[in-house]
C-alpha cells in the first residue's frame, strides 16, 4: 500500500467527513466509525475522483463498507 | 386568538440579521443608521460552524438553513427545555424561496464540470422546506412540520398557523418563524429587471422619493407556547399572539390591489380573530418595503382601517432591506423588542413622507410608547397578505 496515496485519501475522508485523520484506518466502518451517510459517501467519492483523477462507476461501490475497501479500489485505478 | 380557548403565549424567539446577530445586537441595529448606498444586505463574515457539531453538518446546510438554525438556538436558549410529547410539538416555518444559493452554485458546477460532479446534496439543502425539517430534526418535534411559500408574507403566515396549532389545542407548542437567503448574482438581477429593486440603493419606506426595495435576508425564530402549560412550568412569557388573519387579493401577480383593498380585508380579520377594535391597536409594524406600489397601497389600507390619525406606523426595511420570506420574521422580532424597551424604531432613512401616505409615520428619532396590541402587516407576489396582532405579556 502506498502511504503517499493513502495519506491523499485521508485528506478527502478529513476534509468531506469531519472526522480525525486518526480514525481514518482500514478497518474503520464509513457508517459505524467514521458516522457517513450515503449522501456523504456520494460526495466523498466524487472528491476522490477529482483527488486522483479516476472515474468509480456506481455498480463498483456496492458492498464497500469500509476504509481499506475504497482506498483499494482507488489505488488500483490511479495507478 | 380564535380557537378551542388556549392563549398563546411566546417564550422564545431569537434573530439573525445584517444589522445584528442576536435579539439585542438586532436591536441596536434597528436604532442604527439605515441602508444608504448598496442595493443589497448580507450579513457580513457569517460563520456557521457554532451552530453545527462539526463542519460537515455546516455545509451540508444552505445558508437559509443556517441562518433558521441559529435563531433557532438562542430562541430554545430563551425558553428553556420544553417539556411536552414530542408529537405535541410543531415547526411551521416559513420562506419565500429556501436554498436558492446552492441550487445556483449546483447549476454553474453542472455547466462547467458536468452532471456527475452535481452534488448528491443539491436537493435536500435547495428544497424550501429543508430549513424547518432542520429544526423539527434537531429538537426531535415529531407534531406537525410544514413549510409556508407564500413569497414576502411566508413568516407572518406561518406564524400566523403556528399561533392557530397552539389555539386549537393540536399543539402544546410550535417552532416557528422564518428565514431567507437567496441573494444570488441571478435573483438580484431578476429583481432588478423587474425594477423592484432602489436604484438609489436607498431603503426609505414611504418617503416621498422612494425607489424600490434593497434585497436583504436573515432570519428570526420564535417558540409559541401553549399559555397555561407555560405558566405551569414556570416559563417566562414575552408577549402573547393575539390574533391572525390570511387573505388573497387574487388581483396580480405583483402589483397589490388599488387602496390596498385585500390588506384592508386582512387586517380586519386579524383584528376580528382578535376581538380588538382599530383603536385598540397601538402600534403598527408595516411592510413598508420601499417601493412606490406597496408602500402607497400599504398606507391607504392602514388609513382605511384605522382612520385618522393611525397608530404610530413603523417599517424596519429602512435597515433590514427586504428579507422576502424571513420579512414578517424579523418584523416580529422587532415588535417584541419594541415591546421590551418600550420604543418603537424610527423608519430609517425617511425624511419627507409621500403625498399619498396619509399615516403617522415614526420617523426620526424612536418613539416612546406605552406597549399595546400591535399589528405587523406583510405582503408577498402572488397576491398573499398576512397580519399578525402580538401583544405583550399580562
Amino acid at each position: 500500500m502506498s502511504q503517499e496515496l493513502f495519506d491523499r485519501f485521508t485528506k478527502c475522508a478529513v476534509e468531506l467527513l469531519s472526522v480525525d485523520a486518526a480514525k481514518v484506518t482500514r478497518d474503520a466502518r464509513f457508517k459505524e466509525d467514521l458516522e457517513a451517510d450515503s449522501l456523504d459517501l456520494v460526495e466523498f467519492v466524487m472528491a476522490l475522483e477529482e483527488e486522483f483523477s479516476v472515474e468509480v462507476p456506481e455498480k463498483e461501490l456496492e458492498g464497500i463498507t469500509t476504509v481499506g475497501q475504497a482506498f483499494d479500489l482507488i489505488a488500483a485505478k490511479a495507478k | 386568538m380564535q380557537g378551542a380557548g388556549h392563549r398563546v403565549a411566546i417564550t422564545g424567539y431569537g434573530v439573525v440579521a445584517p444589522c445584528g446577530l442576536g435579539k439585542d445586537a438586532f436591536w441596536r441595529g434597528l436604532l442604527g443608521p439605515g441602508i444608504t448606498s448598496a442595493k443589497t444586505v448580507e450579513i457580513a463574515d457569517w460563520d456557521p460552524l457554532p451552530y453545527f457539531s462539526n463542519p460537515k453538518e455546516a455545509r451540508r446546510s444552505d445558508r437559509v438553513e443556517q441562518f433558521a438554525l441559529a435563531a433557532a438556538q438562542e430562541a430554545f436558549a430563551m425558553s428553556g427545555d420544553l417539556p411536552y410529547e414530542p408529537a405535541r410539538m410543531g415547526s411551521i416555518f416559513g420562506t419565500g424561496i429556501g436554498g436558492l444559493r446552492t441550487l445556483e452554485e449546483q447549476v454553474i458546477t453542472r455547466v462547467e464540470k458536468g452532471e456527475r460532479r452535481v452534488s448528491p446534496f443539491l436537493v435536500p439543502m435547495m428544497m424550501s422546506n429543508a430549513a424547518g425539517a432542520a429544526i423539527s430534526m434537531r429538537y426531535h418535534l415529531q407534531g406537525p412540520a410544514e413549510t409556508i411559500c407564500t413569497a414576502c408574507a411566508a413568516a407572518t403566515h406561518a406564524m400566523g398557523y403556528a399561533a392557530r396549532l397552539v389555539a386549537w389545542g393540536q399543539c402544546d407548542a410550535v417552532v416557528t418563524g422564518g428565514a431567507e437567503s437567496a441573494l444570488t448574482l441571478t435573483a438580484v438581477a431578476g429583481f432588478a429587471n423587474m425594477t423592484a429593486l432602489s436604484s438609489s440603493g436607498c431603503s426609505k419606506p414611504f418617503d416621498s422619493t422612494r425607489d424600490g426595495f434593497v434585497f436583504g435576508e436573515g432570519a428570526a425564530v420564535f417558540i409559541f407556547e401553549r399559555w397555561d402549560a407555560a405558566v405551569a412550568r414556570g416559563a417566562n412569557i414575552i408577549a402573547e399572539v393575539l390574533g391572525a388573519a390570511s387573505n388573497a387579493d387574487a388581483h396580480h401577480i405583483t402589483a397589490p390591489s388599488p387602496g390596498g383593498v385585500g390588506a384592508q380585508a386582512c387586517m380586519r380579520s386579524a383584528l376580528h380573530d382578535a376581538r380588538l377594535q382599530p383603536s385598540d391597536i397601538k402600534q403598527v409594524n408595516a411592510h413598508g418595503t420601499s417601493t412606490p406600489l406597496n408602500d402607497s397601497a400599504e398606507a391607504q389600507a392602514v388609513a382605511a382601517v384605522f382612520g385618522s390619525p393611525t397608530p404610530p406606523m413603523t417599517s424596519i426595511k429602512g435597515v433590514t432591506g427586504h428579507p422576502l420570506g424571513a420579512a414578517g420574521a424579523l418584523e416580529a422580532a422587532a415588535v417584541l423588542l419594541s415591546f421590551e424597551h418600550r420604543l418603537i424604531p424610527p423608519t430609517a432613512n425617511t425624511s419627507t413622507l409621500g403625498d399619498d401616505i396619509a399615516c403617522d409615520v415614526v420617523i426620526g428619532e424612536p418613539r416612546a410608547w406605552t406597549p399595546g396590541p400591535t399589528i405587523s402587516n406583510n405582503f408577498g407576489f402572488g397576491g398573499h397578505n398576512g397580519s399578525v396582532i402580538l401583544g405583550p405579556a399580562n
